[in-house]
């Protein structure tokens, strides 16, 4: 399926603060993870990655918590984004993740932090400007892979 | 402490990055590609212009941008908004050097291209690059 035939369908909309709460949370789950060298905390956020990026944005852990704890607090006058973005921008992070946890375990110091300094810029800029990933990449990757 | 001034630097040039990128996302600039024909774009150019945009299935201001030049065209007779999908437009995505989505083109009546905003435009920015500049 193209993604203009998944467009035709309806698509689900989720609240746009919920993304910008799990990359926070992210955020500093990698800083942590950085500067602790914490194999723990990368697989947590492998975790995060995996259920967001192939389950649903809004069963992942820290969607579950922005459901659960934040959203009761905060108005619920918003405009819906398309759960596609943020799912898309869980899957990036996973592969990040992956790496960062090959590093860990096979104890390679520079395929640990560098591929977590990668999701954490990724994570900030989302957070802290609304930097939608998928609108920078998504075409590029398409251009790259069908000729 | 190496490692927590490594994390402080790489914050500090991801915000100007994103201070950066803030600042410029919408701005119309003067630009020139190829011409395009209205058999590739799969609509009838406006009289004056055409602002032709390039979104993606999933991406939030695409959605917005999608809107508000609905909202900005609605009304003029000589300024028409066409909205493709990049993704099902690759050629045409090549051969304009379309890189990220939203990007909006402005053609003239003839198909050719003389400025396009990459990112999500404000409406004066709209505005603006849509006035006749000759009244």
């Amino acid at each position: 399926m193209t993604a203009l035939e998944q467009g035709n369908a309806t698509p689900e909309l989720i609240d746009p603060r919920g993304p910008r709460v799990t990359a926070s949370i992210t955020l500093v789950i990698l800083a942590l993870a950085y500067l602790t060298h914490s194999t723990t905390l990368v697989v947590i956020q492998l975790i995060q990655f995996s259920i967001g990026g192939f389950v649903s944005p809004k069963k992942a852990p820290y969607g579950l918590f922005y459901r659960k704890v934040v959203q009761p607090r905060l108005s619920s006058n918003f405009i819906g984004e398309d759960i596609r973005g943020p799912q898309f921008a869980q899957k990036v992070g996973l592969i990040f993740a992956l790496l960062a946890t090959i590093g860990a375990f096979s104890r390679i110091d520079l395929l640990f932090s560098i591929p977590v300094l990668l999701a954490l810029v990724a994570a900030f800029l989302n957070a802290a400007f609304n930097y939608c990933l998928g609108c920078q990449i998504y075409l590029l990757l398409h251009r790259i892979a069908k000729r | 402490m190496k490692s927590s001034l490594t994390l402080v630097v790489v914050l500090l040039l991801s915000s100007l990055y994103g201070l950066w990128f803030r600042k410029t996302r919408g701005t119309v600039k003067a630009h020139t590609a190829p011409a395009v024909t209205a058999e590739e774009i799969g609509a009838a150019f406006g009289s004056r212009l055409t602002l032709l945009q390039f979104s993606s299935a999933f991406c939030t201001p695409c959605r917005a941008t999608r809107a508000l030049l609905t909202d900005v065209t609605k009304g003029l007779g000589d300024v028409k908004h066409v909205d493709i999908d990049a993704e099902s437009h690759l050629e045409l995505v090549r051969k304009l050097d379309i890189r990220s989505t939203p990007t909006t083109l402005i053609l003239d009546h003839r198909g050719v291209e003389i400025g396009r905003a990459v990112g999500a435009p404000k409406r004066e920015q709209v505005v603006d690059a849509i006035t006749p500049m000759d009244i």
